[in-house]
């Protein structure tokens, strides 16, 4: 069963996913900026923003209810259960028999129930019409991230992101065209459900645009630090998946720890390039009328399919 | 330990009291304290037993009974093996918690005199539990046919109304067609011995003949289960029905229809054709994302739960073709696995559909309002209600840790583990049919946001609902037992499946085997492949939200200060802004427009008093149900020529026949 040891590693490893996070999100940001000729915060930005927010009182509007209020813990908290279950470091992971890849579909899907909830608990014209969309964005985001999981897990032939990621690297290194599909799909995945440009704007509060936004509105104080937390959370869970999935090389396997010393390095070295990749793809794209964005989840959703079926057809 | 035999008599003495406790509603049909707190609970005590004798039948061998009851030398036999003992204890369990809620809900002046009400409602569940029970074909249609008739006078309870008594008509109509299916099933199944189900064990069919019983029983069961195309009746019987009556018949009386198709197929008929399976998997998509997408358009929320209920239905033979496929193909442990996902779902479907609809006749009961359009805000008149259905929303959304998710991952693990089937064409349909699959799942969540949202948060829509009152202590404690059970279902898969594991013993012959690594970890196939820890799951989550809680407790001491809502700066806010059910379904009618029949009536900036008005109607009901009609009345015209109203034109006709005969047996 669970060790002390492992439990240890697991707590720091989600310490860690916290720490790191709002790192993250300034990283692209600041890239966003360079890429747009500014200057930019900085990338400890994210940092002073949870800070000050942490310590405004909390404004809740008449009408909230305990749900309002409980929403950022459960949000903070699914996040923090999918940093645990997912390899960032090594793969000697306590918690990870808890979830597998399907579990972790249903977290975010837990998590995106919530805030929509929340949003709809004041009774403000903003507040549903985020929710709504953001349920527009997930019924076809949550497929086509569990089919790019799938098409992982049958080459892997299992669903436990541990599995997965032990058996990619140290496999032989194989080419599958699958896995190219899956990425795409997965990239357009992360985009929407990041609520980043094309399909969100995370810097506006334009009615027309906004998604996520239009959700947290109502938030402020502690409640809004904990959903901006989350939020870069997310982020930096979403890229962790996808190094897992498609670039689990430098990830340690077991316990073992000269690996794990190595493995940080190398998650900082990933994280930063696909920080950049996303700066980059924000800064060349336009944000795309609200219903454009089934087209483009749904073609997510396609490519994923046909990544399965290229596997079962080629690759089995 | 009581044996199997003591397990059947005591069931039959719950039946038994369930029809002598009808008859006591029928001597006092005005009496509403008797009936209300005598009665039902009474009722509830003896759905308990029921329970409890179908759990201990579960691990022991099959026992058969032969009542003399019925025709002459055409006696009732009866038959308790696993498989009927497993639906006797979803219909013990969940009946339990809807007569407690039955107890406090039916009211004076409401339609059926409540001592009425009381006997359809003790015949109609003591006739599903008959059903499970019958071991020929004769008790099987008799009962089968009891329970639509009193489920019928249940749904037409409110017979005032002309939409109840048509909603009332179309239902009894596709019971009957579906019936004649079944029945004729039973006639080829039969060969040439006797009607007992032991007989058509041993009869070996034609295969020809066997895939004919086949699409029979597909077609007479599905027309119960709601299956597309033949499940128009569902969404208008459904919420014409009493809360507690359509909470039974979507928790129980479809599942009695699985039940059917489970026994026809895995019993009865012994051989497995592969595309059988695809056929009812096909279906099974068909009706899950038809299901779900029309249930998100929805503006009534009886209907909205009625829609629901068919792609449940649709999730259920996804997994019972997928278990068909297997068995065919000899891959016995994955048909355990698919069929565990089936039984599972139908389970965990009984808990959370009743729980929903039983909420939404707590809702009705104290607003007088079934349109979404007209409720909202009732978590502060309402707690109790709303955050009990706020766990079965969040369980039939198949959010983990609660049950909806259980079944749908041991489903898509089903699907994952599917490779080298030896048909290639099979082998391209898996991933298809695991995307729909995943696809209708995660509709599901955007119904249920829409459903929870609109009713319960918000601001209320309308004057009245301020006066809204709480369920009272009856109905909470009806509620509450189903959200105990969507609760302990969800977190404790293993032993559940442990209970499943005698019916897929009993059927195929092969157990799922839930764990190899103790009560906490549900790890199907082996440890390395999958594994899903409900309970650690659950563990981490409480854990990281009481540790963030106090942690901000003890570093951040800025209080909470109440203030108008913020909403971007907008000064007039009025309920009217929120969303209404309408406008959260509207992306939903745009991205599936071809779904949808639809009528819009749009006003012009210049009209003076503008009309909005839009109506989601069904095609399958143009393009199937109403040329069938039109046929069936042109063909009815034809036959009535022959109906002179002479007795010399009658007296020839039979004259004709006996003439015809005649020439035949020469």
């Amino acid at each position: 069963m669970i060790s002390w040891s492992g439990l240890v590693a697991q707590l720091t490893e989600i310490l860690l996913a916290v720490l790191l996070a709002p790192i993250l999100l300034g990283w692209v940001n600041q890239c966003r900026a360079w890429l747009q000729n500014k200057s930019g915060p900085g990338i400890l930005q994210p940092y002073r923003t949870l800070r000050k927010l942490f310590e405004k009182e909390a404004v809740l509007a008449h009408g909230a209810s305990p749900l309002f209020r409980a929403t950022p813990y459960v949000l903070f908290a699914c996040m923090c259960l999918a940093a645990a279950i997912v390899p960032i470091l090594g793969t000697d992971l306590p918690f990870s028999p808890a979830a597998d890849a399907i579990a972790l579909v249903g977290i975010f899907a837990l998590a995106r129930v919530f805030i929509s909830l929340a949003a709809m608990d004041i009774g403000t014209a903003f507040g549903s019409l985020g929710a709504r969309r953001e349920m527009m964005v997930g019924f076809l985001a949550e497929p086509a991230l569990l089919m790019t999981l799938f098409t992982a897990s049958l080459i892997s032939q299992s669903t436990s992101l541990a599995t997965i990621v032990q058996h990619r690297a140290q496999a032989e290194f194989v080419i599958y065209p699958s896995l190219a599909f899956a990425g795409i799909a997965f990239t357009m995945v992360s985009l929407a459900e990041n609520a980043r440009i094309p399909v969100d704007n995370p810097t506006t509060h334009l009615e027309l645009t906004m998604i996520h936004e239009a959700m947290v509105l109502e938030y402020s104080g502690r409640h809004l630090a904990l959903i901006e937390l989350s939020s870069a959370l997310k982020l930096f869970v979403y890229s962790c998946i996808g190094i897992a999935l498609f670039f689990p090389f430098g990830i340690a396997a077991g316990g073992d720890s000269v690996g794990l010393m190595l493995a940080l390095p190398a998650l900082v070295a990933k994280l930063a390039v696909g920080g950049f990749a996303m700066a980059l793809i924000e800064t060349l794209s336009a944000k795309m009328r609200i219903f454009r964005a089934p087209e483009f989840l749904g073609t997510a959703f396609l490519l994923a399919v046909l990544a399965m079926l290229i596997h079962f057809l080629l690759e089995a | 330990m009581p044996g199997p035999g003591s397990a059947l008599t005591l069931i039959l003495g719950v039946i038994l009291l369930w029809l002598l406790l009808g008859l006591a509603g029928v001597f006092f049909p005005r009496n509403l304290h008797l009936v209300s707190r005598v009665l039902f609970p009474v009722g509830a005590l003896g759905a308990l037993a029921l329970a409890a004798a179908a759990l201990n039948a579960l691990g022991q061998s099959t026992h058969s009974l032969i009542l003399p009851l019925g025709l002459p030398d055409l006696p009732f036999h009866l038959r308790l093996d696993p498989l009927s003992a497993f639906f006797l204890l979803l219909l013990g369990a969940v009946t339990a918690g809807i007569s407690v809620f039955a107890a406090g809900y039916f009211r004076k002046g409401e339609g059926t005199p409540p001592g009425l009400q009381c006997l359809y409602y003790h015949v109609f569940i003591a006739s599903m539990a008959l059903v499970l029970l019958a071991d020929d074909a004769y008790a099987f249609m008799v009962f089968w046919e009891t329970m639509a008739l009193s489920s019928y006078f249940l749904v037409t309870s409110d017979h005032t109304k002309p939409e109840i008594r048509r909603a009332g008509f179309l239902y009894l109509l596709i019971a009957h067609v579906g019936a004649i299916s079944i029945l004729l099933c039973f006639g080829l199944l039969h060969g040439s011995g006797d009607y007992t189900f032991d007989n058509m064990r041993s009869v070996q069919l034609a295969p020809f003949w066997a895939t004919v019983a086949f699409g029979l029983a597909l077609f007479g069961f599905g027309a119960k289960a709601g299956m597309l195309p033949l499940h128009v009746w569902l969404p208008e019987a459904h919420p014409a029905a009493p809360s507690p009556v359509s909470a039974l018949m979507s928790a129980v009386m479809l599942k009695t229809a699985i039940y059917g198709l489970l026994r026809v197929l895995f019993d009865l008929l012994h051989v497995q054709v592969w595309w059988w399976g695809v056929a009812i998997l096909v279906l099974g998509i068909a009706s899950a994302l038809y299901g779900v997408v029309f249930s998100a358009v929805q503006s009534d929320m009886k209907r909205l739960l009625a829609y629901s209920s068919i792609e449940n239905i649709g999730f259920i033979l996804v997994g019972m073709g997928l278990t068909v496929i297997f068995q065919s193909y000899g891959m016995h442990s994955l048909a355990a696995l698919a069929l565990t996902a089936t039984l599972y779902h139908c389970i965990n479907h009984a808990y959370f559909k009743s729980l929903l609809f039983l909420a939404t006749g707590s809702v009705l009961h104290a607003t007088h309002e079934r349109a979404l359009g007209k409720l909202g805000g009732l978590i502060h008149r309402m707690p109790w209600v709303a955050w009990l259905a706020l766990i079965g929303t969040l369980a039939i959304a198949g959010l983990p840790p609660l049950n909806g998710f259980v079944s749908e991952w041991l489903l898509l693990q089903a699907f994952l583990f599917t490779p080298n089937l030896p048909h290639p064409y099979l082998n391209m349909l898996v991933p298809v049919a695991a995307a729909a699959v995943a696809l209708a799942a995660a509709l599901a969540g955007y119904v249920m946001v829409k459903f929870y949202g609109v009713v319960f948060l918000g601001q209320p829509r309308e004057e009245h609902l301020a006066e809204a009152k709480d369920a009272g202590i009856w109905e909470r404690a009806g509620l509450i037992w189903l959200a105990a059970g969507c609760i302990a279902l969800g977190v404790a898969p293993v032993a559940v499946i442990g209970v499943i594991d005698s019916v897929t013993g009993h059927l195929l012959g092969r157990t799922l085997g839930a764990s190899a690594t103790g009560w906490m970890f549900l790890t199907p196939i082996s440890a390395g492949r999958a594994s899903y820890a409900p309970f650690l799951f659950l563990l981490v989550i409480l854990a990281v939200w009481l540790a963030t809680w106090l942690a901000v407790r003890y570093y951040y001491h800025a209080g909470v200060r109440r203030a108008p809502p913020w909403d971007c700066g907008f000064p007039a806010q009025t309920a009217r802004m929120q969303d209404s059910a309408e406008g959260f379904g509207q992306p939903i009618r745009q991205v599936f427009e071809p779904f949808f029949r639809m009528n819009r009536e749009l006003p012009t900036p210049f009209d003076a008093a503008p009309r909005y008005r839009v109506s989601v109607e069904d095609h399958l009901w143009y393009w199937l149900y109403l040329p069938l009609a039109k046929v069936t009345d042109a063909l009815t015209r034809v036959v009535t020529r022959l109906q002179r109203g002479r007795i010399s034109v009658y007296l020839m006709y039979s004259f004709a026949t006996l003439l015809v005969l005649l020439l035949f047996v020469q």
